[in-house]
């Protein structure tokens, strides 16, 4: 209550509705006991004073009648009427919502259809409809603008009460034999008021506008008793030569339903989880670069080099470091492999290179991504964006979620095409056509007027990888490709990366956590953990003989076909959380070979030949065997 | 696709039976005598008698809703007491009126509401965002009656850039570029609430879009930023934004009534609020029943747009 309470306070315009509202409220109470003139007491000889005149600060209307009284006055029934008719709203609607939330089954049905039927009404014409029947009124207009938002309620409340009814504390009541009713009170009504209070929040502003409206028209206060609607709608008459005394009520009235507003929206925020967590923000086109000091110089290794790159995520006070500090590089023709936990950062790197990590909460802080010697980190978006998919292009892992659910593949590869040189409309179908066929896609001049829903997950992997391929690019960074998919259709998917690379020279960068996939394409491997590379070296070398305890224990957890003699062995422990690195080896509190050197100081990686590693106690050729 | 359009208008049905259901239920709420209620406490016992026997009130409620459920089906809605002509000519006439505001409106919030909702979400926390926001959180929280009358009061009468009221002027041609001078304030007027609503919505729908994979894909595609937001995000939110637009086609169309009464636009809403004033029940019955009927058929179209944007919807 009190974090909500902070988080209300934080939000500076929600304050200033909140403050606003108060005094308009407490204005709305005291307006009894101030010295006001009699708000009905008529005198025509004395009618439409203007504002500031003598005894009268806001004039007076077409009956003579101090405005300043019947604005106060007129307040106050406005506020009791909305918020009466926001709680008249909420209880029986709640209440519905929850009796069929709760009860279920054939109960809930009825009731459902019943909510549905008043919301195939526009909503206003129910309300008309009701006064029409009950008589103008102020009560009856009441009764109208809450009956019209019940299904409102009632529709959300049962949503919610849905998913709580099969919680396990529910059936836990049940078993403890409380009735429906005490659980309906103890354990349901507790955990949807929050839900209660957000749409009230949201609704009651509506709800004095409708009831402003209903009156405005005639159908709600009868005079000589006024609210804001029907001040306005008496004056509307007198519009055009008296405006002050259509201004004033009107003004009033947005006075308050604003204050409502930026409140509500306020109390909304700090109630919905989502918008503390940060996750509604959106990520922009290219990944933010802020690099304290000027990265290291190229040295002509491979045609992309990555020096010392450094990704963090700033979210909130807290600043995660994903990469911390990578070096990689990859030949043309070449696969590298970069293997590693969920969290150690290996996709994070991958996606670096071309400003693809989501940022917000993403920055890149530190290093360099040479693509044959131009640095893509910190290149203008403008350069970055013909790069992508041109010289760069990216396969990922979920190919259900990463292609537009709403657009043919065919569009989706020509659109891959069009985005780097114009192209017709025939020669685009071709192309596509080609681009199909080249991952083996049977049937594709069909196939490229289906949806992605229409396809199978092997499928829709080779449209993925189609469309990486679509302008001819020198690398292809695959981000778990083959992950989603089951054995024999990542074998397929493999077999069609490792072709494409011998027939077209591509660099392939393959991320991955499995070994045999590795095995069975890389030419070198680069082990990462907590954000750096432990290990690297030819795939042989590293499978044959890894020096890094890690990688020797996630070997280890890899099964073996017809083996069967060896046992596979989980790492003990998790992988640390990186917002909160411990100083040296990272690896340090789950390696059984840790002495205290290990938990001091930067370990640099150390180079033998073409295999290196980031341990001070490497795991010796003879322990293996 | 036929089969689905008709599909949908097969479900139709059941709602418009509620619809009339609830009509005539509200309207034998009417407390006391409604043949006393039309003519007052002063008419002859005989008058009132006749008047129930007319209407049929003198029969059971069920038969009642019946009799008058087959009467609408063969078109016969009744006869309005206070204009003395059958009521489906004077909703039909009334009609039009309330369908060139509201369907102005409706079009007027679509646009501006979307393209400001996009907008808003690409430049979250952006100037651009921050005034959007809260000129959507101004026009959502301005009576629509108020705003009529500021506007009347400001282009009308002191710029003279529109007519003060009315849909037609009293004299002269009834061409189309009257017409729009005259339509321009009330559509507007009524397209605010409606426009600030489908803003915030397509602001949000957009945010929650622009995090998906797909966006990904898109960028990495090399696909300019301009065409991440306007094709792949938009097209993507539109399938939750499109429900919204039904939802506010009926607030367009019931709110029409405010914006009817301010400028003087002869349409539904007006009738609705002279006949309630009037008592004049089967002039309002009726009214609501088209109205209602109508909205319930767009609802119809809403379904089918929607199913034409998304092809994961059985069709």
């Amino acid at each position: 209550m009190t974090s909500f309470l902070t988080l209300l306070a934080r939000n500076r315009l929600a304050l200033a509705g909140g403050i606003v509202l108060s005094l308009v409220v407490l204005l709305a109470l005291l307006t009894p006991v101030l010295p006001l003139a009699d708000p009905d007491v008529t005198n025509t000889s004395n009618r439409f004073q203007p504002i500031f005149s003598d005894g009268a600060v806001l004039g007076t209307d077409h009956l003579g009648r101090d405005l300043l009284s019947r604005l106060m006055w007129g307040t106050r029934l406005s506020l009791a009427v909305g918020f009466a008719a926001a709680i008249v709203a909420a209880t029986i609607g709640a209440g519905i919502g929850i009796v069929a939330g709760y009860y279920g089954g054939r109960i809930d049905n009825i009731i459902m259809r019943g909510v549905d039927m008043l919301m195939a009404f526009p909503y206003i014409l129910l309300a008309l409809a009701i006064v029409a029947a009950l008589g103008p009124g102020l009560f009856n207009a009441l009764i109208a603008v809450s009956a019209v938002n019940v299904p409102f309620f009632a529709r959300n409340i049962r949503g919610i009460t849905v998913g709580i009814a099969h919680k396990e504390f529910v059936d836990a009541a049940r078993l403890a034999g409380l009735s429906n009713t005490r659980i309906i009170l103890s354990e349901i009504l507790p955990n949807v008021i929050p839900v209660i209070v957000i749409a009230m929040s949201t609704t009651i502003g509506w709800m004095i506008l409708e009831t402003a409206g209903l009156s405005f028209l005639g159908l709600g206060s009868q005079p000589p008793q006024a609210d804001l609607g029907s001040m306005l709608g008496e004056a509307r008459s007198a519009l055009i030569a008296n405006p002050h005394t259509s201004i004033v009520p009107g003004v009033m009235i947005l006075i308050i339903v604003m204050s409502i507003n930026l409140l509500g929206d306020g109390v909304r925020d700090a109630l919905d989880p989502r918008l503390k967590s940060g996750a509604l923000s959106r990520p922009m086109a290219a990944t933010r670069v802020d690099r304290a000091e000027q990265p290291p110089a190229p040295t002509d290794q491979g045609l992309l080099e990555v020096k010392a790159l450094e990704t963090q995520f700033h979210i909130k006070d807290r600043i995660y470091r994903a990469v911390g500090g990578v070096d990689l590089s990859v030949e043309k023709g070449e696969c590298l492999g970069i293997i590693g936990e969920s969290g150690s950062g290996k996709s994070v790197t991958a996606l670096s290179f071309m400003g693809l990590v989501a940022s917000p909460p993403g920055v890149i802080t530190g290093g360099a991504a040479y693509y044959e010697g131009e640095d893509l980190i910190g290149a203008p978006y403008k350069r970055l964006r013909d790069m992508r998919g041109r010289n760069v292009s990216y396969i990922f892992q979920d190919p259900l979620a990463t292609l537009h659910p709403l657009y043919r593949v065919g569009d989706q590869l020509i659109e891959a095409i069009r985005a780097h040189r114009p192209i017709g409309r025939e020669e685009g179908r071709a192309k596509a056509v080609e681009l199909l066929n080249a991952v083996r896609i049977p049937n594709a001049e069909k196939r490229i007027s289906d949806y992605p829903h229409e396809m199978s997950g092997g499928m829709r992997q080779r449209v993925g990888i189609a469309m990486a391929l679509a302008n001819d690019p020198d690398i292809i960074i695959a981000d778990e490709p083959t992950t989603a998919l089951d054995v024999t259709v990542q074998a397929q998917v493999l077999t069609i990366l490792d072709d494409l690379r011998r027939s077209r020279g591509l660099a392939i960068v393959f991320i991955t956590h499995d070994f045999g996939v590795v095995a069975q394409l890389c030419d070198r491997v680069a082990v990462m953990y907590a954000g750096r590379v432990v290990e690297t070296g030819g795939t042989g070398d590293i499978l044959d003989a890894p020096r890094h305890p890690y990688t020797a224990r996630l070997m280890a957890c890899v099964p073996e076909l017809g083996g069967g003699k060896r046992r596979l062995e989980a790492i003990p422990g998790l992988p640390p959380v990186v917002d909160n690195l411990p100083a040296g080896c990272a690896f340090a509190d789950r390696c059984d070979r840790a002495q205290d050197a290990c938990r001091s100081g930067d370990i640099a990686l150390a180079q033998t030949g073409n295999h290196a590693v980031r341990c001070l106690y490497p795991v010796a050729q003879e322990e293996i065997a | 696709m036929t089969g689905y359009i008709l599909k949908r208008l097969l479900s139709a049905i059941p709602v418009l039976f509620g619809i009339t259901v609830i009509v005539f239920l509200i309207m034998a709420l009417i407390p006391g005598d409604p043949a006393t209620a039309i003519l007052g406490s002063y008419a002859t016992p005989e008058n009132v008698a006749k008047l129930n026997r007319d209407l049929g009130l003198d029969k059971p409620l069920v038969q009642q809703y019946f009799i008058w459920l087959g009467n609408m089906l063969q078109g016969d809605f009744g006869t309005s007491f206070a204009l003395n002509r059958p009521v489906i000519d004077e909703v039909l006439e009334r009609f039009n009126g309330t369908l060139v505001l509201a369907g102005t409106a409706f079009v007027l919030c679509s646009v501006l509401g979307v393209v400001a909702g996009v907008i808003s979400a690409a430049n979250q926390y952006g100037l651009a965002d921050k005034a959007i926001t809260f000129v959507v959180l101004l026009g959502i929280s301005i009576p629509s009656f108020f705003l009529g009358m500021m506007m009347i009061l400001f282009f009308a009468v002191n710029l003279r850039w529109f007519p003060v009221s009315g849909m037609w002027p009293i004299y002269g041609d009834r061409t189309f570029s009257v017409l729009l001078t005259h339509l321009a304030m009330p559509a507007f007027a009524l397209a605010v609430v409606a426009t600030g609503v489908v803003a915030r919505l397509s602001r949000s729908a957009m945010l929650e879009v622009l995090r998906q994979d797909f966006i990904r894909t898109a960028r990495a595609k090399g696909v300019h930023e301009r065409g991440v937001i306007w094709r792949h995000a938009l097209k993507a939110a539109m399938v939750s934004i499109i429900p919204v637009l039904g939802i506010q086609a009926g607030f367009v169309l019931s709110g029409a009534v405010y914006i009817e009464i301010v400028f003087q636009w002869p349409g539904v809403g007006r009738m609705l609020v002279d006949a309630i004033l009037k008592r004049d029940i089967l002039l309002v019955q009726g009214g609501v029943v088209f109205v209602a009927a109508c909205y319930v058929l767009f609802n119809i179209m809403v379904d089918v747009a929607q199913s034409l944007l998304d092809p994961r919807i059985k069709t």
